[in-house]
């Protein structure tokens, strides 16, 4: 892949938390049209880089480029701020515990951001994403009314409203009960093949990470212990700390 | 079974099939027979209370007003206050902490007095020191009336106490919240006013509703500063009417009588607005119906959801 061709690109990022360190170096390149899927034990730092990617969590160390800005961490002043913000217009995020505005409809979920932006005439894109997401239906419900898996596709079309450049998951099915995960996993899916949308998924899911993943990232210990393509990391693990967690998960 | 086991086993089917509703309407027209009675005895005179309700009643005018602008200042103050509490801003920090220090600190009917009697003080001491820099015009701004310094004095000091309820509703809201809205790219003035106030609001609204309610009856305060009868509010009228006439407890009941009309009637409207917003937060369509089923269930007093 050329370099034209980087959406997302993450050069030696550390993160410590007082004194623990989380992410202890990190490089991560996201092309055009790639799904990365990240896994790895819980506190192996794998939620944190994706974190600190769009600066929710601050990288004590390290550079985010994106849509060719790139930023460190450190001390925000107002223009950082600002800088922050246009980079995360860039990167469509969803949650684990999905975060839908409870006082707002699917509809205004979708919406409030594009207006925010000054977007005000974006009722009929955000009708195209809930339709996207197979929800046009439950366009006027509050999320209260809406299943685990329902709320989590409204939070993908409207992390899909800003029109990003990249989507980030982060363990975005982790929180659904069992029989709801698959929806989920299809929308994402849809999107990585039909729209090419970039994405890094972080997930246990190994089944949609053989079917739909470019790249795999094991994290292990804050660094990335062992990557490669699903196959590779599937059928000739290379470290026993990736087969040892891969025995667990599958 | 005994005979009298059974007579209370009866009575207590009985009393299962009376509607919960219509015995606490039972109590209250019980409690009213008997400060009726109190009433009776004491022997009021029902006919001068008849006779001077209107011109007491006429204090309701500038009750509301200083009320109304009390409240008003006490959620601008406290909404600042609360997000200068929450801010990493040593200077916003440092002023709301003041803020909260002084007012909770001191009594409201000394706030008061400072307000109307300290700060002319201030004004004229200033004009005479340094006459350049506070010209009198300037100075005399800090001369107040009677009921604007009362009204200050209710904001700032219901302000104080706000901005604590304000906080903890601020804090409230999930932080996952703030984060989605961060990841969409809003700034913090649209990550507040679209995604976190809001939803606080709905946390804030019955205490703030309380304070207001605790306001309505503070204004009674205002009147020591001496408000001239023209725009005298209830308290001040029914003590200057009850002393002209010395008909002082008779003019108190017809305060007492308003002020509790008064409240009644924002209790009605603090509790359409907490269903009001508490849309979202309730799975049943219709809202009035969840929140009248809360309220057979006795969780009406304390709000919605």
């Amino acid at each position: 892949m050329s370099e034209r061709d980087v959406v997302i690109r993450v050069e030696g990022l550390h993160k410590r938390f007082g004194h623990l360190e989380v992410v202890k170096g990190v490089d991560l390149d996201l092309h055009k049209g790639e799904v990365v899927v990240v896994f790895g034990r819980s506190g192996s730092g794998k939620s944190t880089v994706l974190r600190c990617i769009n600066f929710l969590d601050d990288p004590t160390q390290g550079t985010i480029e994106v849509a060719g800005m790139r930023l460190s961490g450190g001390f925000r002043s107002r223009r950082k701020r600002e800088q922050i913000r246009q980079l995360r217009l860039h990167v469509g995020m969803v949650f684990q515990q999905f975060n839908l505005f409870p006082h707002m409809t699917a509809l205004e979920n979708v919406r409030t951001a594009p207006i925010c932006a000054g977007i005000k005439d974006n009722r009929i894109h955000a009708m195209e994403l809930l339709e996207q997401v197979g929800l046009a239906d439950k366009a006027n419900e509050h999320p209260i009314r809406l299943s685990g898996g329902q709320q989590q596709r409204v939070a993908i079309a409207r992390a899909l409203a800003m029109r990003p450049d990249a989507m980030l998951f982060d363990e975005p099915t982790s929180a659904l009960d069992p029989e709801l995960i698959g929806e989920v996993l299809a929308v994402m899916k849809s999107l990585a093949t039909e729209l090419h949308m970039p994405m890094i998924v972080v997930t246990h899911e190994m089944g949609f990470a053989r079917e739909v993943a470019d790249r795999m990232l094991f994290f292990h210990e804050g660094v990335v212990w062992e990557e490669g393509p699903p196959e590779r990391v599937f059928d000739s693990t290379q470290k026993p700390e990736t087969r040892k967690f891969l025995d667990a998960v599958l | 079974m005994t005979d009298a086991g059974g007579r209370l086993e009866r009575l207590a089917l009985a009393s299962a099939r009376v509607p919960f509703r219509l015995k606490v309407a039972l109590v209250w027209v019980v409690i009213f027979a008997v400060l009726g009675f109190f009433f009776w005895v004491a022997q009021f005179d029902t006919e001068w209370m008849r006779d001077n309700f209107t011109y007491i009643a006429k204090g309701l005018q500038y009750t509301l007003y200083i009320a109304i602008g009390g409240i008003v200042l006490a959620v601008v103050l406290a909404l600042l206050g609360a997000l200068a509490r929450i801010s990493s801003n040593p200077i916003a920090y440092g002023i709301s902490g003041f803020y909260v220090s002084f007012f909770r600190g001191t009594p409201l009917i000394v706030q008061m007095f400072l307000i109307y009697l300290a700060l002319p003080q201030v004004g004229i001491n200033l004009h005479d020191r340094y006459p350049d820099l506070f010209p009198q015009t300037l100075t005399n701004q800090l001369i107040l009336d009677a009921a604007v310094a009362g009204t200050l004095a209710l904001g700032l000091n219901y302000g104080a106490y706000m901005t604590e309820i304000f906080r903890a509703g601020i804090q409230s809201v999930a932080s996952g919240q703030g984060e989605a809205a961060d990841a969409l790219g809003m700034t913090y003035r649209q990550k507040m006013r679209r995604v976190v106030l809001p939803q606080a609001f709905r946390v804030i609204i019955p205490p703030t509703g309380n304070e207001f309610i605790a306001m309505l009856k503070d204004t009674a305060l205002v009147s020591f500063l001496g408000v001239a009868v023209a725009n005298a509010e209830i308290f001040r009228r029914a003590q200057l009417v009850g002393k002209s006439d010395f008909q002082n407890l008779e003019a108190l009941l017809v305060a007492a009588g308003l002020y509790w009309a008064l409240t009644i009637v924002f209790t009605f409207f603090q509790r359409r607005l907490e269903a009001r917003v508490s849309r979202g937060y309730v799975r049943s369509q219709d809202l009035t119906a969840a929140s009248a089923e809360e309220q057979k269930h006795g969780g009406g007093g304390g709000g919605i959801g």
